[in-house]
């Protein structure tokens, strides 16, 4: 027979929304999280600071048993003998001039390079996309200690050991595939509809690009530049086999080259240290927020 | 104002995916003609062919009198409205609407006119110092049609140009597109995957599927007789119900005994199935006159309307639209009656409307 029922309403309890209460809490925790936290800090930043002091330490005090702590003179001989030599230029601040111009153009021409590849695979449907994708990516897998030998023979046929033009083309080999990367999920977040639009307004494919994608994807850039420039900056093992003279040398194998020999000057050490690591702190700085974004590219979707 | 042919329009991608397979299409000067289908039925393809924003592998493009194949975007007279709506974020509204005008090189004074006059048309006025970041969806959609209308083009595109508005806010747009289609007259090519839109804007509508054309059609033939059971499944909220059924004594019969009027021409010898809408069955008391035996499963109850899922003859989901205050319980035993009219039929071996 026919019978009225009316299922739409439940009639069930209602569920409780209120959160379940926090298993442990309150202060009990927060004292063990700040403990742990300044474990951590301090295991992080004393090798830091130690450098920073030892940089400003004379160098009695440096070698100063007990280690002095606090009570030393303050001192910026060190700093200047990182720039400065008898009758000149210290050869420590040619490598850092080295250093700047390696860094420098090797992330100019990766970015060059890197992103139209990045905005290509990105926009257009390209035949085996993904294998070349991860062909791209796969040079990146093996550490550079695995590929510095052939690198080093390969080189040696071109004349390319031991100059600035070599550094330079390794390093923005090893760039590219990582700008193409980090670029290619920052062009897929910028619609493409604005180049399309940008096409029936009368620009062409490329012009729409300059135009209106390029824009929009500078902070984009700009982070991806200061990775690769930090990578760059930061290279060893490239910079230790392929170079020897002084002229070409850059300054992370230029420090290490101050250690050993019968003394070690590490006031000279530590200053040069202090100099070496400061653009890379200021432009982690500058770029904090993307260097999250970097991080964490890909792990949210629109 | 010109009317578009699209003819064997087939386009494969370099990795090997083919978008549309064979579309020829004939959309008249001044007709609101609508794509419907699927995500990835080619409709998108299609369009953007149509723009010039994809290059078609083979087949003719014809805008008005003119072979469009090569020629580049800007210079098919034609605008086109996205889903993202692509305003330049960096301009104002004004700016944004001026922009293509600008690009084309028009004097000062008719640019700010034309402006104007969009502007007016979509009530733009106290929008246009504002960027579009500071514009609502609904708003930055506004801005967008009124970006298409400044340039007067010969035809506009849409590719699903609502699909980002909350629904109430796209009933409004739907009714404002079609009424300013049918202000100016321009033909208008508007893609869509929502069936509500298809249907309550087109003056024809063609669906799309798997890189063709399964109908071209006013939105009541559609309805009435979708020429394919993709159609039927496709076409209508519930969908048709497709009842399998068997030519005995000049009548249509199912499985579970339900009769209806065979349409003429029914051919000898095939697998039939018999597209029934929903609103064309009755659920009524068991036993009641003309009704075969059925049982009810479950019952959606959306307040203007009851749409009854029943098991008739082994079947178990066959659906029927019922007013509210006819009431039957879960798992009751009723009766399931014929009320339309001859129902379209189809062949199961090749999926097309037979008769």
């Amino acid at each position: 027979m026919a019978v009225s029922v009316d299922e739409a309403v439940s009639t069930g309890p209602v569920r409780d929304h209120t959160s379940p209460a926090r298993r442990f809490g309150g202060r009990g925790r927060s004292v063990l999280e700040i403990a742990l936290l300044t474990v951590l800090a301090v295991v992080m930043l004393f090798p830091v600071l130690w450098m920073i002091e030892t940089s400003i330490k004379e160098n009695r005090d440096v070698y100063a048993i007990p280690a002095k702590f606090f009570d030393f003179t303050v001192t910026l001989d060190h700093f200047k003998d990182v720039f400065v030599a008898s009758g000149g230029r210290s050869s420590l601040s040619g490598s850092f001039l080295n250093s700047f111009v390696v860094a420098g153009v090797s992330t100019v021409l990766a970015t060059v390079l890197g992103v139209p590849a990045a905005w290509a695979y990105s926009r257009f449907a390209v035949k085996a996309k993904k294998d070349q994708l991860f062909f791209i990516l796969s040079t990146r897998f093996m550490p550079p200690v695995v590929v510095v030998i052939p690198i080093f023979l390969m080189y040696r046929q071109f004349g390319l050991i031991d100059t600035k033009l070599g550094l330079i083309l390794i390093y923005t080999a090893f760039n590219v595939p990582f700008t193409i990367w980090m670029m290619k999920g920052f062009v897929d977040e910028v619609p493409a509809e604005y180049e399309d639009a940008a096409m029936l307004d009368g620009y062409t494919r490329l012009q729409a690009f300059w135009r209106f994608t390029l824009p929009l994807l500078l902070p984009g850039i700009a982070a991806t530049a200061v990775f690769a420039l930090i990578f760059s900056w930061n290279e060893f093992v490239f910079a230790i086999f392929l170079t020897s003279s002084d002229d070409v040398r850059t300054a992370p194998p230029a420090i290490a080259g101050l250690i050993g020999g019968t003394t070690v000057d590490w006031g000279l050490v530590a200053a040069a240290s202090v100099v070496f690591a400061l653009p890379v702190l200021v432009f982690a700085y500058l770029v904090r927020k993307h260097l999250v974004a970097g991080v964490t590219l890909g792990a949210v979707r629109r | 104002m010109a009317g578009i042919e699209v003819t064997a329009l087939h386009k494969r991608y370099p990795d090997g995916t083919v978008a549309v397979e064979h579309v020829d299409l004939s959309i008249g000067d001044g007709e609101l003609f609508v794509m419907l289908g699927p995500s990835g039925c080619g409709k998108t393809t299609t369009l953007r062919a149509i723009a010039g924003l994809e290059r078609q592998t083979t087949g003719d493009i014809h805008i008005g009198d003119t072979l469009v194949n090569d020629l580049p975007p800007a210079e098919r007279d034609i605008a086109m409205v996205f889903q993202f709506y692509a305003l330049y974020p960096h301009l104002r509204t004004r700016d944004n609407l001026a922009f293509p005008l600008r690009a084309e090189g028009l004097p000062k004074a008719e640019v700010q006119e034309r402006v104007d006059e969009a502007a007016r048309l979509m009530r733009l006025g106290p929008l246009l110092d504002r960027r579009p970041r500071r514009l609502s969806g609904g708003e930055q959609q506004r801005v967008a049609l009124a970006r298409a209308l400044v340039r007067r083009p010969r035809a506009f595109l849409m590719d699903e140009p609502l699909t980002n508005l909350d629904a109430e806010l796209r009933a409004d747009m739907r009714a404002e597109i079609k009424h300013l289609q049918g202000e100016l007259g321009t033909t208008m090519v508007y893609v869509t995957h929502d069936q509500v839109e298809a249907m309550s804007l087109g003056h024809r509508i063609a669906i799309l599927n798997k890189g063709r054309v399964e109908q071209i059609g006013t939105p009541l033939e559609v309805y009435d007789r979708p020429a394919s059971l993709f159609c039927a499944a496709f076409i209508g909220s519930p969908p048709m119900n497709l009842i399998e059924v068997e030519v005995a004594d000049g009548k249509l019969r199912s499985q579970g005994g339900l009769v209806l009027t065979p349409p003429p021409g029914l051919p000898r010898d095939s697998c039939l199935v018999a597209g029934v809408r929903p609103e064309a069955l009755e659920v009524t008391e068991p036993g009641a006159e003309r009704s075969v035996p059925a049982r009810v499963v479950s019952a959606e109850w959306l307040g203007d309307e009851i749409i009854y899922v029943v098991d008739h003859g082994g079947q178990r989901d066959v659906r029927v639209r019922m007013p509210p205050t006819v009431r039957f319980a879960a798992d009751a035993p009723v009766g399931l009656r014929h009320t339309g009219g001859t129902p379209a039929v189809y062949d199961v071996s090749t999926e097309e409307l037979v008769a």
